[in-house]
C-alpha cells in the first residue's frame, strides 16, 4: 500500500530521517513508535508529502507520490494530526470539510451523497449525537473522535494517526483504538499510527516499526520489536517486559531510578 | 446568537442593504419624500429633484455598495487566509501605497494633466507598487510565507504613512487640506465610468472569491490540514492574495482610505454565520455594501452642508456597534 524506498528527509539543512526503507501492506494495522525527536511525525509528514524528500521515494499503491496531485492524495490518505485546531464551527460543518477532495470545480455546496457519507462517518464514530455542537465546546475526546469521523468521510484507502491518545484517559485511549481496529478489521482500512505507548502499540498493532536517531531500529510484530535490550538501547532507559496473560502481548514495564539503586544495592 | 440558517440571515441582509438605499435616496439637504420618488424618475430630467438623485445621490449609493462589498469580501479572505481575526485589508500596506500615490499626486499637480483619473490612478499605482515587493520578498522557493507577508505589510504600512507625512510636512496649505481629504476617504466621485468600473470589479471579486470558498474553509483549520483535504495550498494562496488586493486597491484609489469595513463586517457576520465562508463571504458583502452607503448617509446630513469623511462615521458606528454586540455575548470560546 505505502513504501518508503530510501527515504531521507528533514527540515532545511536538517536531516531527520536516514534511508528509511519501510513497506506497509494493505489491510495493516502499522504501528510507528520511538523516543520524542526521533521522527516519528516526520515520516508521517513525508508520506503526506508535508516534508518533501531530499532522496528517496514514497509510493502509494504502487505509483511515485511526487505523480500525485495532492487531491488525489487526499482521496487515499486520510489524517489525523497532533495539534488539532478548533473553530466554532459545528461537527457536521467540520465532518463535511472532508468531502473537500470530492467536489468539482466550481462544486459550493456538498450534494445528498455528501451528507449521507458525513452522517455515516459520524455514526460509525458514535458522534451522530453531537452534529450540532460546536467543536470549540467539546472535550479532546469527542474532537479526536470529530477527526476520525473527516478522516472517514474522506473515504480513504489509509488512515494515518498522529498520537491520537496522547491526551486521554485510559477509557478515551482504549475506545479510540478500539473503533480505529474495527475500522482497519471489518472495513479494511489501513491503519499507519504513531503512538507514543509502548503498550497500547503491543496491543493493537500487527507491525511496528520501532524509530531512534532517524532510522528504523526493529520493524516487525510486537512480540519481536518490544524485548527488553532494544527498547533499553533505543530509549535509553531500564525496563521490563512481560506477557499481557490475556492477549499474549508484551508489555513494557518501566523501572524509576529509586528502584533501580535499590534492587541494585539488594543484589 | 446561534442561529446560523441562511434563509433568515440572508433575506435579513438583503433588508439591510434595501433599507440602507432607501434612507440614503431620500435622506439630505434637499428632503424628497419616498412617495415622489418614482414620479420625480418618471418626469424625467427637467426638474432640480431628478439632477440630486440621479447625479448626486445616485453614484454615491452605488459607489457605497461596490466599495463597502469588495472591502468587505477582501476582509473575509485575508482574515481566513490569514487566520486571524484582526487582519483587515489595510493591514497589508495596500492603503498606505495608494495614499503614498495620492498625496504626490496631488502635490506634484498631475491631477491638472489629467482631471478625472489622475487620482485613483496614482493611488492605484501607488497600492501595486507596496503589493508587488510585499509578494516577491515573501515568494521563496514557490512558497508563500504567511507570516512574513503580514509582519513586511505592516511595515511597508508605517514606510508609506512616514512618507505621506513627510509630504505633508513639506507642502503647501491647499495641498495638505486635499491631501488630508483624500485620506478620510469619500464616496464622491463624478465619473461615472469609474464607478461602473469598480462595481464590475467588486461583483467580479464576489463570484471569484466565491469560487475559492471551499478552499477557505479548508484553510481556516490551518495550512496542513488544508493539505490533507487536497487542497494546493500555494497556488490558492496566490489566487486569494492576488484577489484581496486588487479589490482593495481599487477600492482605496477610487475613495481614499475607509477603514473599519473589511474588519469589523466580516467580524459581526462570522458571528451570524458561524465559519462557513460560503455564507460568509455573500452576507459579508450586502452587509458591508449596506453599511457604507449608511454610513455615507450619516456623513453627508448629520452635519450638512458640511460634509464629514465616511471613514470618521465608519470607524466611530463600526467601532460602537461592535462593542456593544461584544458585550452582548456571553458565549464561550468564540
Amino acid at each position: 500500500m505505502i513504501e518508503l524506498r530510501g527515504l531521507t528527509c528533514g527540515y532545511g539543512d536538517k536531516i531527520v530521517l536516514r534511508d528509511i526503507d519501510l513497506s506497509i501492506r494493505k489491510g495493516q494495522f502499522f504501528g510507528i513508535i520511538g523516543p520524542n525527536g526521533s521522527g516519528k511525525t516526520t515520516m508521517l509528514k513525508a508520506i503526506t508529502r508535508l516534508v518533501k524528500a531530499a532522496a528517496g521515494d514514497v509510493f502509494l499503491e504502487g505509483v511515485d507520490m511526487k505523480r500525485l496531485h495532492v487531491n488525489d492524495i487526499a482521496r487515499s490518505l486520510a489524517v489525523v494530526s497532533q495539534n488539532m485546531p478548533t473553530l466554532p464551527m459545528t461537527v457536521k460543518e467540520f465532518v463535511l470539510l472532508g468531502r473537500i477532495p470530492y467536489y468539482k470545480r466550481f462544486q459550493f455546496f456538498e450534494g445528498g451523497n455528501d451528507g449521507f457519507i458525513a452522517n455515516k462517518a459520524m455514526e460509525l464514530t458514535g458522534i451522530a449525537h453531537l452534529k450540532d455542537a460546536l467543536m470549540s465546546e467539546m472535550s479532546s475526546g469527542e474532537v479526536q473522535l470529530a477527526f476520525i469521523a473527516r478522516g472517514l468521510a474522506q473515504e480513504p484507502k489509509v488512515l494515518l494517526l498522529d498520537e491520537p491518545t496522547s491526551h486521554l484517559d485510559i477509557t478515551h485511549q482504549v475506545g479510540i483504538l478500539d473503533l480505529v481496529r474495527r475500522l482497519n478489521r471489518q472495513a479494511g482500512l489501513t491503519v499507519v499510527i504513531i503512538l507514543h505507548d509502548l503498550n497500547l502499540a503491543s496491543e493493537y498493532c500487527d507491525t511496528i516499526a520501532l524509530i531512534g536517531d532517524g532510522r528504523v531500529r526493529k520493524c516487525g510484530p510486537p512480540a519481536d520489536v518490544l524485548d527488553y535490550q532494544t527498547i533499553e538501547e533505543v530509549y535509553k532507559t531500564v525496563v521490563i517486559v512481560r506477557e499481557n496473560p490475556l492477549s499474549g502481548k508484551p508489555f513494557v514495564l518501566i523501572v524509576p531510578e529509586e528502584v533501580k539503586e535499590k534492587w541494585q544495592k539488594g543484589s | 446568537m446561534k442561529n446560523k440558517d441562511m434563509t433568515l440571515i440572508l433575506p435579513g441582509a438583503v433588508l439591510f442593504l434595501a433599507a440602507a438605499i432607501v434612507i440614503a435616496i431620500i435622506s439630505g439637504s434637499a428632503g424628497i419624500p419616498l412617495k415622489r420618488i418614482f414620479s420625480i424618475i418618471v418626469s424625467g430630467d427637467a426638474t432640480p429633484e431628478y439632477s440630486i438623485l440621479v447625479d448626486i445621490r445616485l453614484p454615491r449609493i452605488i459607489l457605497g455598495f461596490a466599495v463597502g462589498g469588495a472591502l468587505s469580501v477582501a476582509g473575509v479572505i485575508l482574515q481566513g487566509m490569514f487566520r486571524n481575526p484582526l487582519v483587515e485589508p489595510y493591514t497589508l500596506g495596500i492603503s498606505g501605497g495608494a495614499a503614498l500615490g495620492a498625496a504626490l499626486c496631488i502635490i506634484l499637480k498631475l491631477q491638472n494633466a489629467f482631471p478625472a483619473i489622475a487620482l485613483p490612478a496614482s493611488g492605484f499605482i501607488g497600492s501595486c507598487l507596496v503589493i508587488l515587493p510585499l509578494y516577491f520578498v515573501n515568494m521563496r522557493r514557490n512558497i508563500v510565507r504567511m507570516q512574513g507577508i503580514l509582519l513586511t505589510g505592516v511595515m511597508t504600512s508605517f514606510i508609506s504613512s512616514s512618507l505621506v507625512v513627510l509630504i505633508l510636512a513639506i507642502s503647501r496649505t491647499e495641498e495638505l487640506h486635499s491631501i488630508v481629504f483624500w485620506i478620510m476617504g469619500s464616496l464622491e466621485e463624478p465619473s461615472w465610468v469609474l464607478i461602473i468600473i469598480i462595481s464590475v470589479i467588486a461583483v467580479l471579486g464576489l463570484f471569484l472569491s466565491y469560487i475559492l470558498t471551499p478552499v477557505l474553509n479548508a484553510l481556516s483549520l490551518g495550512e496542513e490540514e488544508a493539505i490533507h483535504l487536497g487542497i494546493d495550498t500555494e497556488r490558492t494562496k496566490k489566487q486569494l492574495f492576488i484577489l484581496a488586493s486588487l479589490l482593495t486597491g481599487i477600492s482605496v484609489s477610487l475613495t481614499g482610505i475607509i477603514g473599519f469595513v473589511g474588519l469589523i463586517v466580516p467580524h459581526f457576520v462570522r458571528i451570524l454565520t458561524g465559519y462557513d465562508h460560503r455564507k460568509l463571504i455573500i452576507i459579508s458583502f450586502l452587509t458591508g455594501a449596506g453599511f457604507l452607503i449608511f454610513c455615507d448617509t450619516i456623513a453627508r446630513t448629520a452635519f450638512a452642508p458640511i460634509e464629514l469623511p465616511v471613514g470618521v462615521i465608519t470607524g466611530i458606528v463600526g467601532g460602537s456597534v461592535f462593542i456593544y454586540i461584544l458585550s452582548r455575548r456571553h458565549l464561550p470560546g468564540s
